[in-house]
């Protein structure tokens, strides 16, 4: 068997390959991007590998694949799935034939997310069976399993993976692929494709009858398991695992329960561990998922066991573990744990928020959006991608932003009882094609006053440069069906469009101002390469005529300026020489090499 | 036996591409290797960590607390806040230079990057200060901070792994144009920490 060196999410796409998969969809989001991107770059070629528009999308695009009985995966974040649930709720009452898995990446602190929620919840809320990997290895094996479960129960299974599993790497043995298996072709048969209140009805029965079933057999899988002694146990899932075995060590004076199928739960592997246990701690992040199970079955049981975890104020309710957390929660079951000996408290240490990157386009269009209305009432709805980092100091130009696409549509409700401000929405290019042209079809066709900034920097950037539909590339690389912004808004009839550069400072103020001043759904398209995929320019430099205002500095916030000696001046290795610090700059004192 | 090996800084360093040459030098010895790496919005300018485990049957991905046999450290505030992980003993290598966050310039209170050095002086051990900015002019390219910081490391002893094996592992990881750049800086990198060791045992204090 081969061994190899794979994060997470290269794991997870070659399992997925290993097994046969046959097409795998997904939109990109931290931090379950790298997983299509590896199918993508590992496809042996019979593969079709998309990056759909949206989750939804991506879902219906495997479904359609799965009733022909091939193989499939989708790819998203946890936040993804609310986009993907309508689909999803009613594809488990269809069912599906081809084996099909949702890799749903989980991300607990959060670390690049707005929410901490729990894909355990949506499983068993949707009655999806889930697998929890713990590690780069077992998320390999869980793909496979995940397949065989799918197909044998005619139900998509969720993957759930957390960041630090997606982002681990680990030396790995890899299976040999299986053999490609032809597509069977659709069957025709409306009574099982077409959902109808009958249909749903019979197949909720089933779906009832076979999860028991399922965990049932779940108890019997290596990926739940009982390990260690003693009248006191310590339940654990995902990550956490790790983090107890590792503060464990040699002690095996606790009795451990690991559960890698959350849903459908294992019970009566966990009545097994229960029973003569006095008290059980839970570690698992996010929600209080097992210790809830394991409370019910208490009760179901009457067992007096007495569960500790978050619900009883044991274990903290929000943010990641730790090895030292876990450590810490065991304690009263450990011997010998030593203490760490504090250090002294070093010097103040900088705070470091992240900041749009050295001579990001997106900072000359905010910027010139915030010198255009300065002095006037405005709003500024942002959205989900770099450009979220818009809110920070000096630049302050984000006041609301809450989901893929929300930016356009907020503006909208603002501006319906607000009308004095102008109300701007800041959306990228990629969140336009996932999710907000719908907003702008509604604000044409309910007449509302607004002014859409498209920053269009040719990339999905913050998930580490995805191509999408206005790209004109597709995941395989190929070129593509390339959508233009400016037809598409042209077509839903806004009254003005205008491209623009943006950091031709001048130039985009007066956009800005032009389409300010006039009423209806008007657009300006900021168009300028991401930095970090084109070719960074020479960078600039600040000459003796400097006075020392630090206008630039004060004004910019790019990451390349710095203080020296009371005057500006430019990092080298930073600056991308995007020029707009020499076009504000009063003395004329910033220039390209040969100022 | 494990080895754990800390990685921080700035993202946009590079930290990544230095721990997967570590990972990828240790895996060609034949041992097994477990890392964790800082993906996601920190990359823009935040602070980023990458924990690389090397040994047998390691758990957790990330590096417990005090237990970091040395710490590779891109800026010198990234250093003093990732000090809690290094075993009593252990050795940092840290790039002299300071980056500024931006709300420090804003305010126009940039951190004390001296104070910062000096704390870590006086905790730490084994210190080696890499004057990265000097081997980056050297070579005249400013991307090669990571792996001149690995060639520190390296000739520190504390990574266990020699110059030659982190040589193979950028022959094989980089991209055939870089090969000859990247090999510079790795020499650079442990020249300059050689010549800090030995004036280190000469004055026989840090
Ligand atoms: S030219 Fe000025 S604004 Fe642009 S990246 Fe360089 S320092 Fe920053
Ligand atoms: S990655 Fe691109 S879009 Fe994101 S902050 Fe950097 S330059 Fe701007």
């Amino acid at each position: 068997m081969a061994k190899t060196f794979l994060m997470g999410n290269e794991a997870i796409a070659l399992g997925a390959i290993h097994a046969g998969v046959q097409l795998v969809s997904g939109y990109p989001g931290t931090p379950s991007t790298e997983v299509l991107e590896t199918v993508a770059k590992e496809n042996p070629g019979h593969i079709h590998v998309e990056w759909s528009v949206n989750e939804k999308a991506a879902l219906e695009v495997a479904a359609g694949a799965s009733y022909a009985g091939a193989r499939v995966m989708v790819t998203m974040k946890q936040v993804g799935l609310n986009v993907a649930s309508d689909p999803l709720m009613s594809l488990v009452y269809v069912g599906i034939e081809g084996g099909m898995v949702l890799v749903v990446a989980d991300d607990p602190g959060p670390i690049s997310s707005q929410t901490e929620q729990d894909t355990r919840h949506f499983a068993r809320f949707a009655k999806l069976p889930v697998f929890d990997p713990s590690s780069p290895e077992e998320a390999y094996a869980m793909v496979r399993e995940a397949f065989e479960v799918s197909e044998k129960y005619h139900t998509p299974v969720i993957l759930r993976p957390t960041t630090r599993v997606c982002h681990g790497c680990a030396t790995l043995e890899t299976q040999p692929a299986l053999p490609a298996r032809p597509v069977p072709g659709f069957g025709k048969d409306s009574s099982r494709w077409v959902i109808f209140p009958r249909l749903s009805n019979a197949n909720h029965k089933k779906i009832e009858a076979y999860l028991p079933q399922l965990g049932k057999e779940f108890c019997e899988s290596p990926f739940n398991r009982l390990s260690g002694f003693g009248r006191r146990g310590i339940a654990a899932g995902g990550i956490a695992y790790e983090y107890l075995m590792e503060a464990l060590g040699e002690n095996t004076d606790v009795r451990v329960l690991k559960i890698g199928t959350p849903h459908p739960f294992p019970a009566s592997l966990a009545v097994e561990f229960m029973t003569g246990l006095d008290e059980v701690l839970v570690l698992e992040e996010l929600d209080g998922v097992i210790e809830r199970e394991l409370t019910v079955l208490c009760g179901r049981y009457h067992l007096r066991t007495k569960i500790l975890g978050k619900a009883s104020g044991h274990a903290p309710c929000a943010g990641e573990l730790s090895v030292e957390i876990a450590r810490e929660l065991a304690e009263a079951f450990l011997t010998g744990s030593e203490a760490a000996v504090p250090l002294p408290n070093p010097p103040p240490l900088p705070v470091r928020p992240p900041v749009l990157c050295a001579g990001c386009p997106h900072r000359a269009s905010f910027y010139a959006v915030k010198k255009a209305m300065e002095g006037k009432k405005a709003v500024f709805s942002g959205d989900i991608g770099c450009y979220t980092l818009g809110n920070a100091q000096p630049l302050d130009m984000t006041d609301t932003c809450l989901c893929m696409g929300a930016g356009v549509t907020i503006a909208q409700g603002l501006q319906a009882v607000e009308p004095d401000a102008v109300h701007f929405a800041f959306i990228g290019d990629s969140t336009f094609f996932a999710s907000g042209i719908t907003g702008v079809v509604n604000a044409v066709y309910n007449q509302h006053d607004m002014v859409l900034v498209v920053l269009d920097n040719s990339t999905t950037a913050m998930t580490g440069h995805q191509p999408h539909p206005g790209t004109g590339r597709s995941a395989m690389g190929e070129i593509a069906g390339r959508i233009d912004i400016e037809k598409v808004l042209e077509a839903l009839g806004v009254c003005s469009i205008q491209t623009v550069d943006p950091l031709d400072h001048k130039l985009a103020v007066e956009a800005v101002r032009f389409a300010a001043g006039i009423p209806g759904v008007r657009v300006i398209v900021f168009r300028s390469p991401c930095v970090a995929i084109a070719h960074p320019n020479i960078p600039f430099r600040v000459n003796e005529r400097c006075v020392g205002c630090q206008k630039c500095i004060r004004e910019l916030g790019c990451p390349a300026l710095v203080l020296q000696d009371g005057k500006a001046a430019i990092e080298p290795s930073l600056c991308a020489g995007c020029g707009l610090c020499a076009r504000i700059c009063p003395a004329h004192a910033i220039g390209g090499v040969e100022a | 036996m494990i080895r754990n090996c800390l990685l921080c800084g700035v993202g946009g360093q590079g930290t990544v591409l230095a721990s997967k040459l570590i990972s990828a030098a240790a895996m060609q010895r034949g041992d097994d290797v477990r890392t964790a790496e800082t993906i996601g919005m920190a990359q823009r300018g935040g602070c980023v960590v990458s924990h690389v485990r090397i040994g047998r049957d390691i758990h957790s991905p990330m590096i417990p607390l005090g237990q970091a046999q040395i710490i590779l450290a891109f800026e010198p505030a990234e250093a003093a806040r990732c000090l809690p992980y290094l075993v009593p003993g252990g050795t940092v290598v840290v790039n002299r230079k300071a980056v500024q966050p931006v709300t420090a310039t804003l305010s126009g209170k940039p951190y004390d990057a001296q104070a910062v050095l000096d704390y870590l002086a006086a905790q730490v051990e084994n210190l080696v200060v890499l004057d990265g900015d000097a081997v980056c002019a050297q070579c005249g390219s400013p991307r090669v901070l990571n792996v001149a910081l690995l060639g520190a490391a390296a000739q520190s002893g504390a990574l266990g792994l020699t110059c030659e094996e982190l040589s193979a592992a950028i022959m094989q990881r980089v991209k055939p144009q870089f090969h000859s750049l990247n090999l510079q800086a790795l020499a650079l990198g442990a020249q300059a920490a050689e010549k800090e060791l030995s004036h280190e045992d000469e004055a026989g204090t840090v």
